[in-house]
């Protein structure tokens, strides 16, 4: 099943609705990365609510898509992680490190309107300096 | 010997006829252990006393126990069914386990009635040997039964306290208490096994859900002591906050505590740590972007 990703402002947002196939998963990944460019998106949210289970591969695959979203200008944050996944994962050693993670949609927002704010106050100090 | 075989002429194939003869036996062994009562009642209570068992009763209720025990126990062998002796154990050991009556007491008792009436039964029947054999083919079956009757239900009584205190003791564990919109503060008092700290987990991450908690305060003040596996359980709770946007404090490390993390090399590089709740919960506000003043200093600009 093929995840909607929805472009909100500078932000793109990723819903998944039902259980991925590692094939979905991949899929997910690669029009993300291509959309942060062709959309210049600043920020990516992957939202995770319908998701009961998290694999070793889903959870590297957020990852992935974390680090290569930064790497094209974007932040992500996964939002929405159940509190059983999130036991479940810490217990398998998948814990997300260096990945951005929030409660829901909402948070995940304010997140990166926080992370855009810095950019503009460190922006604005490079600008002062030259 | 011989006299047996004559008595039973066809051992394998008499299954019937022994049972009967069983049951013959033991109505004649009940008759006996009737009409002895008040003696081999008075026998057993003066061993329990000598032997030091049950040393939380006094002599007169271990008296009284020990006759409603011996009529239970006859009663037992005389019917062959269990249920009443079960039930009565049952409520013995509800009574005296809250005494403090230790499992080898119990058992210790059973086996010395045991002993006391197979005693009397040699007594009885030292003359004729034969038949001695037979009534104690009678009587020793369903004497062990009768002591595992008793000595499982106690065991059983004890193990139904056990978890009944756990169960209370899980419940009211842990409270994860909301300080200020969007800050809990869990304190965690006692010690923390691998269950207490799955529990703990769960119910941190549920609240972190439904308070839509941004910071989450753990004060380990309460903790005596802590080995790796409890340090772990707490890095897991820290990352399985993470993972739901709550940032966690960890505040209150006792020195011993501190001392043993780093001897054992725990990695807790990755967990924030404020000396004591008070600072844990400053912390905690400077991150949500509280500022407590008092009112003095709000006073001049009115």
């Amino acid at each position: 099943m093929e995840v909607p990703i929805l472009k909100q402002g500078h932000y793109l947002i990723a819903s998944i609705q039902s259980a991925l196939t590692d094939a979905d998963l991949s899929q997910l990944r690669e029009a993300l990365i291509e959309r942060v460019g062709r959309f210049r998106a600043r920020g990516v949210i992957v939202d995770v609510t319908a998701l009961d289970v998290m694999d070793s591969f889903a959870v590297r695959t957020l990852r992935d898509i974390a680090h290569m979203a930064r790497l094209r200008g974007a932040e992500t944050v996964i939002v929405g992680i159940q509190p059983e996944v999130a036991f479940a994962m810490v217990q398998l050693g998948l814990t997300l490190k260096g990945v951005a993670t929030a409660l829901d949609l909402e948070e995940g927002l304010a997140f990166l309107d926080g992370v855009a704010r810095e950019r503009i106050e460190r922006g604005q100090g490079r600008v002062d300096r030259a | 010997m011989a006299t047996r075989s004559k008595d039973r002429p066809s051992p394998p194939a008499g299954f019937p006829t022994q049972t009967q003869d069983t049951a013959t036996l033991l109505r004649e062994l009940v008759a006996h252990l009737r009409q002895n009562r008040t003696q081999l009642r008075e026998e057993w209570a003066r061993r329990i006393t000598r032997a030091q068992l049950l040393t939380a009763m006094t002599e007169a209720e271990i008296f009284a126990e020990a006759t409603s025990v011996y009529d239970n126990y006859v009663e037992a062998l005389e019917t062959g069914t269990f249920e009443a002796l079960q039930a009565y154990a049952r409520n013995l050991s509800e009574r005296i386990i809250p005494r403090g009556v230790e499992t080898h007491e119990v058992v210790g008792i059973v086996l010395l009635l045991r002993d006391v009436l197979a005693r009397s039964l040699f007594a009885k029947y030292h003359e004729d040997f034969d038949k001695l054999n037979r009534i104690l083919d009678a009587y020793e079956p369903a004497a062990n039964r009768v002591a595992n009757t008793v000595a499982v239900g106690f065991v059983q009584e004890r193990e139904r306290i056990i978890r009944q205190q756990q169960e209370a003791i899980r419940e009211l564990s842990t409270p994860v208490l909301q300080v200020r919109e969007r800050l809990l503060i869990l304190p965690i008092i006692g010690v923390i096994d691998p269950q207490r700290a799955r529990q703990l987990t769960e119910q941190l991450l549920r609240a972190i859900r439904t308070n839509r908690a941004k910071v989450v305060v753990i004060d380990i003040t309460g903790v005596a002591a802590m080995d790796s596996n409890v340090a772990n359980h707490l890095v897991q709770t820290v990352e399985a906050s993470r993972l739901l946007g709550g940032t966690v404090i960890v505040t209150g490390l006792s020195p011993e505590i501190a001392q043993t993390l780093v001897t054992i090399g725990v990695d807790l590089s990755e967990m924030a740590t404020v000396g004591d709740l008070q600072g844990g919960i400053e912390e905690a506000e400077r991150l949500l972007g509280y500022k407590v003043v008092p009112l003095e200093e709000l006073a001049p600009k009115a």
